[in-house]
């Protein structure tokens, strides 16, 4: 088989930024001659190459490419917003124009505009983001099968594959406005999935698991990723009821990350000013269990979800957003901020590394504490309403009976209000999941419903 | 207009500008053909994009972008290459051909001939949304429904009202020499309020839109209509009380909460889970998966809907496909790969999110057809249970048919009486075991307004749903209170 790199494989990702950020510059040149009074544009590249095996032979192969800019400008207070994936130098008048004729029909916002000059980030860290794995699709379909063939051989209830996926993508991000900010930064991200499908006389049950890491050097062992999804698979087997009521329910490491976003997400700007969240005016209040901060490492070398800037072009920095269970600071970029009479916390198109830190300890101490209850390990649905804090999803787990696992529990939907969730939490475990933005070891909450 | 001139048509917006003719398209189609590689591609696409957003009584948002390229794929046995390009000029054209069909072992074959345009019947305007109002228009038409949702109610607070237009033209090229096109509208119109009484926020949410411009806004009060609607479900929830937990009788509500069939049915009938044997349907044709009162439709053919397509991503004109007959699985839902892996023919169910993705078998507009009883005499045959009108969304596990959908507007049933609302919850279920359980359908048949939106995969696609009212005998509701 012959193979084919990936477009800016072969880039140097400096002259990838380089062009970038002059096709930036032209953009907000293009946006001034045409009378915007200010500007700022967002452009970049990525490419990269997914590679699927199933049951031991080659599936797909995708090559990704994507290169575009969106623009915002302002005239005087009005706003208008354009995008396209079209970097041409018609492309770019087109779009600006198309812009400012937004702006002539949108109403004036005194919060709109860029963030203040001075909050620009004038030192931007490196973060060590950028180590290419320049794999080709032989040995990424050769990967993707090992992995495959360790989740097979793993038992012998392992009936069928959705396959494995190996995936290596880089990507290059300039950002510039109109107070003269003008910045690019580059990264890759790799990463090996399986999912897996086991079944008993009862049915099928499917289980995945993954690995992802900025550098090809930390991703988890190829032949474990496999593994540990027949091993997930497996342990699905043999569900039995359980008998509606209140319990203790322990949400595991990789489902813990999403229940903690919907903490940040009521603490986020635009749920605020919005009136969408059910913690409005929540700064210095108690919102969680004492025991619990939730602390933002924008600049970890290598971290997923790191950046030198935000959105806005503003520094990043590390910060508390829960303080020992008080919300010490919103998560805001400067619009929202504007709304709220506040300052911009860097936080313009999300947070950035979210750790939680708490005492933590082993997940079979939190068991024997919560003795009888659900331990969930899959979330289904959207039964999160933010506004009034209402809980209620679908669920999968494991039966915990005197403190041990008994056996595997599905079809039941467990339900609460937030409020009384992240109050009710009553311990971290040790297990901290490095793979996402959010990174929390499992928590046992205190009581829900689980009904069956 | 005819098929013959949305292909005309589409042929000059998607290859004049780039100067490319039949002969470069040709000659990429013969770079497609090795003799491995079964069929190939290319999908040429733009997308145009407006959308207008008010809040806070003001029209604070516009956008507008423009998203042209072109998707190519090549499949030899189960084997897919696929590459796409972010502009349609020849030597990215070239670059995304040669990597796709980097699956292929041996080198190119014949050439493909003159290609041939296919005939479909058009299901849907030749419209384009965004130029078929001002934007005065449209940013006026924002303001009077903000003053008028707040005109209704003094409790209601917040109001969020966006307007969303696309218009997409494309053509699909394929190794055997056929060419087909679409020019596909979309109109989207969504009002969210909030509505506040003694320290308690609720929210209400409605919206509809099609395959059509925006003379539905200006010409009918289907806004308003919206906006109305929206309003009633926050003070309505206002009220609500917890919902209950545990297995009961559930009556759902014609028209959206068909998100039933969607999750439940659908997915599952999707070719691909079914050719791999992941679908908990797999390899049951033939066999009862759901109660004698249920047919359950796929009908991509439906004028205007929001999940209507003339032809699918793949040039197979849209179809009406009977998934299950009186209980009885009859059939599933197709793309062109997996059905000639299965020794079958394409549904017209081929669909991708865009260029830059591989079309995969997804649902157009799916239903419950229409049956006897009066939905008060379903209502009055419930002792206790939850009455479900709007939900949220829903989700599926294909392989073990677990599914759930989150009820936003739900009341219970007392003694067969509808009683007090209900917070959200969700309700889970194991898909062919619900089914099996409807035991009641109504005959009040509607499809939804036109709102979905269906992810898998990564890829999201516009879709309907519909159903009269039914009752499902028992499902779980997960509510909280005892």
């Amino acid at each position: 088989m012959k193979s084919v790199a990936p477009r800016s494989a072969v880039a140097d990702p400096a002259t990838l930024a380089a062009s970038l950020k002059d096709m930036a510059t032209s953009i907000l040149e293009e946006a001034k001659r045409q009378g915007a009074t200010a500007a700022e544009v967002a452009a970049g590249d990525s490419s990269g190459l997914v590679v699927s095996v199933r049951k031991g032979e080659l599936e797909t192969v995708e090559f990704t490419n994507d290169r575009g800019f969106g623009i915002t400008v302002y005239v005087g207070d009005r706003k208008g917003n354009a995008s396209t994936s079209d970097a041409g130098p018609d492309a770019i008048r087109q779009t600006v124009r198309a812009a400012l004729n937004i702006a002539k029909y949108t109403e004036e916002d005194p919060c709109n505009g860029l963030a203040d000059a001075e909050a620009m980030a004038r030192h931007v860290p490196a973060l060590d983001l950028h180590h290419p794995w320049n794999i080709d699709v032989p040995f990424a379909t050769e990967r993707a099968a090992e992995t495959e063939a360790a989740g097979l051989a793993y038992d012998d209830r392992i009936v069928n594959s959705e396959g494995a996926r190996v995936a290596t993508a880089r990507g290059c991000q300039a950002y510039g406005n109109s107070h003269g900010f003008l910045e690019a930064s580059w990264g890759t991200r790799h990463s090996t999935s399986c999912l897996m499908i086991a079944a008993d006389s009862n049915g099928m049950q499917p289980e995945d698991w993954y690995t992802v890491s900025r550098d090809p050097a930390d991703l988890e062992d190829h032949v474990e990723v496999g593994r540990e999804a027949a091993r997930r698979a497996v342990g699905r087997l043999g569900c039995r009821p359980v008998k509606t009521g209140s319990y203790p329910v322990m949400f595991a490491a990789p489902v813990a990350a999403g229940l903690i976003s919907h903490l940040l997400s009521a603490i986020s700007g635009r749920a605020l000013y919005r009136r969408e969240s059910y913690l409005l005016d929540s700064l210095g209040r108690r919102v969680a269990t004492e025991g619990i901060s939730l602390r933002e490492e924008p600049h970890r070398p290598k971290g997923l979800a790191s950046a030198g800037y935000d959105g806005d072009g503003v520094a990043t920095r590390a910060k508390t957003f829960i303080d020992q269970g008080v919300v010490a600071s919103y998560i805001l970029d400067s619009y929202s901020a504007r709304r709220m009479g506040m300052k911009t916390t860097g936080n313009a198109g999300g947070y950035f590394n979210l750790d939680i830190v708490a005492e933590t300890r082993p997940v079979e101490e939190l068991m024997r504490e919560m003795d009888t209850g659900l331990l969930v390990t899959s979330l289904m649905g959207q039964g999160v309403n933010l506004v009034t804090g209402d809980y209620s999803r679908g669920a999968g787990g494991v039966w915990i009976a005197g403190g041990e696992p008994r056996h595997p529990v599905d079809e039941v939907t467990i339900a609460a209000n937030l409020d009384d969730v992240y109050k009710g939490i009553e311990g971290c475990g040790d297990d901290i999941d490095r793979r996402g933005n959010i990174q929390t070891g499992s928590l046992l909450v205190r009581e829900m419903t689980v009904a069956n | 207009m005819t098929s013959t001139d949305v292909i005309v048509s589409a042929r000059q917006a998607l290859w004049e500008p780039d100067e490319i003719g039949e002969p470069e398209v040709t000659g990429l189609l013969g770079r497609l053909s090795a003799k491995d590689i079964d069929t190939g591609e290319l999908f040429f696409q733009l997308v145009r994009h407006e959308a207008w957003g008010l809040e806070d009584g003001k029209v604070k948002n516009g956008a507008f972008s423009v998203d042209r390229g072109v998707g190519v794929r090549a499949i030899s046995g189960e084997k897919t290459g696929f590459a796409y390009a972010d502009n349609i000029a020849l030597p990215a054209l070239r670059e995304a051909t040669e990597a796709a069909r980097s699956i292929a072992r041996t080198g190119h074959g014949g050439g493909t001939g003159v290609l041939t345009g296919t005939t479909a019947a058009v299901r849907y305007a030749d419209v384009d949304p965004i130029a078929s109002a001002s934007e005065q228009d449209k940013v006026d038409l924002l303001r009077r429904i903000d003053a008028f949702a707040r005109s209704l109610d003094p409790r209601v607070s917040e109001v969020v009202v966006r307007i969303s237009l696309d218009c997409e033209t494309n053509l699909v090229v394929s190794t055997d020499g056929l060419m087909s096109g679409d020019a596909r509208p979309m109109a989207r119109f969504d009002v969210m309020v909030l509505a506040e009484q003694s320290g308690r926020r609720e929210r209400g949410v409605s919206g509809g839109g099609g395959r059509f411009d925006v003379g539905w806004l200006f010409n009918t009060d289907s806004a308003e209509e919206y906006a109305r609607d929206a309003v009633r479900m926050a003070l309505v929830n206002l009220d609500a009380v917890d919902a209950p937990a545990g297995a009961m009788p559930v009556v759902l509500g014609p028209g959206w909460p068909g998100v039933l069939l969607h999750e439940a049915v659908g997915h599952g009938l999707e070719g691909d889970f079914n050719r791999k044997g992941t679908s908990a349907f797999a390899g049951r044709i033939g066999e009862v998966v759901a109660s004698k009162l249920c047919t359950v439709i796929d009908d991509a053919t439906l004028p205007d809907r929001r999940g209507s397509l003339s032809v699918d991503d793949e040039g197979t004109p849209g179809q009406r496909t009977t998934l299950i007959e009186d209980g009885v699985l009859v059939g599933y839902m197709q793309d062109k790969h997996n059905a000639r892996l299965m020794g079958t023919a394409s549904t017209g169910n081929g669909r991708r999110q865009s260029y830059s993705y591989l079309p995969m078998p997804r649902m157009t507009n799916t239903f419950l057809t229409p049956g006897d009883s009066a939905p008060e005499e379903i209502i009055a045959s419930v002792d206790k249970g939850v009455y479900a009108v709007s939900f949220g969304g829903g989700q599926v596990d294909i392989t073990s048919g677990k599914f759930v959908f989150s009820a936003t507007e739900a009341y219970l049933i007392e003694a067969g009486k509808v009683g007090p609302a209900v917070r959200g919850a969700t309700l889970i279920g194991n898909g062919p075991e619900v089914m099996q359980r409807v035991s009641m359908v109504g005959n009040d048949f509607q499809l939804d307004r036109g709102v979905g939106i269906c992810g898998k995969d990564g890829q999201t696609v516009p879709v309907g749903v519909g159903q009269p009212s039914l009752k499902i005998d028992e499902i779980t509701v997960g509510g909280t209170a005892s």
